[in-house]
């Protein structure tokens, strides 16, 4: 009788595996600033909930659809200077603003993503990238409307009621919330027919497409969903730190990017939050990374590329698994 | 079922395919043959949406489908299997098979993120509905292997599984049993003969006559891209023509 509860527990253990890590997730979160209330370590870790939504939405992109995007900076761009000119300089209320701004978001990746993704590889990278710079360059010249090169500031904090989001502690709840929630629904995607359909697509397009995957739209899908979040992330951004400088949206921001998808790992919802969270920590860690930032993620990416094409994470936990699956085997022969 | 009416596909003036007509009947197994080169592949991309023909129609159930997206096709209920081997390495055996029931598994990106309990309860029914798939292919055990490690006899069987799970009304498998041993390619001719029992309707690229002239119930005979004969197996293998084309070249050969 015992062996039977015990059977139950691990089967439901089994079953809500996810749901159970993601809470364990939220546990620890809840009671993190407890442990540490250093503003400066609150901030890192809140840039941390920040780049996740990112790379989130960037994995879903590069990894389940198997494409590239060196453009994702952006729409991380165009999120933040959007919440930056609705709130400041047309007046709206933060809240709709940050809605109103990743609809508009999502409508310009829809008009970039159409024509532009049907290119592949090394073209669909130059047209993002290409993307990108020509945001950066508007970011800096158009100077009445952003600022210019001197930046953006005196954007207000976000607010339920009176209570503002205007500390550290208090964005980490606020941040932290916004990033369970999309890796949430991230993880219901790939867990799904639809992110199944996409996983097929990243293995191969022609097996995906007669298996009734529209792969165009898909792409397109993924692309666009992709944007959203990181307007949203780039609007939070924005609200968070109260000033924007066109510096933080640049070409090595997006590169940034696929590094931390990278180190994640391709299709690994979780390996995001590990990319993301390396990545921003380590030039924060190590003086020497933060002069040689750039090369240094150069580095890793190339490197990571070279020896595991699936990501660093994912790829490490494609190999346990392939190790596993054979000892099985050669015990199953034996 | 299916009807071919003059499928031609040039590749830069060279014809792979001149003019095929046939059908494909309902419940039948059709094997189409041919030395290499013939065409068989091309007709099959171009039937599927793969390749898209330079002239001619392909009417499926009394619908034209010619030139259709690819993923149009497979969702019309037509499946297929690739001569080169097409599954996806990354992912576990038992959702390489649940990818062949992509229709099935809702189309909205945004249910699919909220995880209602009604989609939820769908997804138990389709991991079902595969794990039976991988039993008939006596692939149940290694359902959680990720496909890359599997040996090519059961890659092989993993892809007739993910193109047999949705029960499509036709089926065209390219060269099911090449590369297979004597063993394998017995199971899966049994596997077959299951389908055709169970009322599929296959089209079939077969080099492998012994297996052929066993479970067809008709013959089409493609050489250079042209449909040189059509009958059944035992009108085929008496058709001069044929015995000239196709099988006195293969015995040439060996
Ligand atoms: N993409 C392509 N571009 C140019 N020529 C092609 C292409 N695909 C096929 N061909 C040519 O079309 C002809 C028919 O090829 P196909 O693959 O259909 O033959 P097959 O009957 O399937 O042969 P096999 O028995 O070897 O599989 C061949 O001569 C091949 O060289
Ligand atoms: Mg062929």
């Amino acid at each position: 009788m015992s062996v039977g509860r015990r059977q139950q527990l691990l089967y439901f253990l089994a079953l809500h595996r996810t749901g159970l890590l993601v809470g364990l997730l939220a546990a620890a979160l809840l009671v993190y600033p407890c442990l540490q209330d250093n503003p400066y370590t609150l901030g890192l870790t809140n840039l941390i909930a920040i780049n996740a939504i990112v790379v989130l939405g960037l994995n879903l992109f590069i990894g389940y659809t198997g494409q590239i995007s060196l453009g994702h900076a952006g729409f991380f761009a165009l999120g933040a200077y959007g919440s930056a000119i609705a709130t400041v300089t047309a007046g709206l209320p933060p809240w709709p603003a940050i809605a109103l701004v990743a609809l508009l978001v999502g409508l310009i990746a829809l008009a970039v993503g159409i024509p532009v993704l049907r290119l592949t590889g090394h073209y669909l990278a130059m047209a993002t990238l290409g993307f990108n710079f020509v945001i950066h360059t508007v970011l800096l010249e158009w100077d009445e409307v952003t600022g210019g090169p001197s930046g953006f500031s005196g954007i207000p904090s976000l607010a339920v009621g009176q209570w503002a989001f205007d500390s550290e502690i208090r964005l980490h709840y606020l941040l932290w919330t916004v990033t369970l929630l999309c890796l949430l629904l991230s993880l219901n995607l790939v867990r799904s027919g639809v992110g199944r359909g996409l996983a097929a697509l990243a293995g191969d397009e022609t097996a995906a497409a007669a298996l009734g995957v529209d792969t165009r739209q898909a792409k397109i899908k993924v692309f666009v969903l992709s944007a959203v979040l990181a307007s949203l992330a780039g609007s939070l951004f924005a609200h968070s730190f109260g000033y924007l400088s066109p510096d933080s949206f640049g070409i090595f921001t997006s590169t940034d990017l696929v590094t931390m998808v990278v180190i994640g790992g391709m299709g690994s919802i979780w390996g995001s939050l590990f990319g993301a969270g390396l990545i921003t920590v380590l030039p924060e860690w190590v003086d020497l990374f933060e002069t040689y930032k750039d090369f240094v993620h150069g580095t890793i990416l190339v490197l990571v590329l070279m020896f595991l094409p699936q990501g660093l994470v994912s790829g490490l936990v494609d190999m346990i698994r392939i190790r596993i699956a054979l000892q099985r085997t050669k015990n199953a022969a034996a | 079922m299916l009807r071919l009416d003059g499928i031609s596909r040039h590749f830069g003036g060279l014809p792979a395919l001149d003019g095929v007509s046939f059908t494909v009947p309902r419940g039948r197994v059709t094997a189409l043959i041919g030395p290499n080169g013939a065409g068989k592949s091309t007709l099959i991309n171009c039937i599927t949406g793969a390749d898209q023909p330079t002239g001619g129609a392909v009417v499926f159930q009394g619908r034209d489908i010619t030139g259709l997206p690819a993923h149009r096709i497979s969702r019309l209920g037509i499946a297929r299997t690739f001569q080169n081997l097409r599954v996806f390495p990354r992912l576990s055996v038992l959702d390489n098979v649940l990818c062949g029931l992509t229709g099935q598994g809702g189309q909205s990106m945004i249910m699919a993120m909220l995880r209602l309990p009604s989609l939820r309860h769908r997804e138990r029914l389709l991991r079902l509905r595969a794990m039976a798939a991988l039993d008939c292919y006596q692939l149940g055990d290694k359902a959680t292997w990720p496909a890359a490690i599997l040996p090519y006899g059961d890659r092989k069987r993993v892809e007739l599984a993910r193109a047999t799970v949705s029960r499509p009304d036709l089926l065209l498998l390219d060269e099911p049993v090449a590369g297979l041993n004597a063993d394998e390619t017995a199971g899966v001719g049994e596997q077959l003969k299951r389908l055709r029992a169970g009322g599929h309707t296959i089209l079939l690229i077969e080099h492998d006559m012994t297996l052929v002239m066993e479970i067809a119930d008709q013959v089409v005979v493609l050489d250079s891209g042209r449909c040189i004969a059509v009958g059944t197996p035992a009108e085929v293998r008496r058709n001069p023509v044929v015995l000239e084309a196709y099988l006195g070249q293969t015995e040439a050969c060996a």
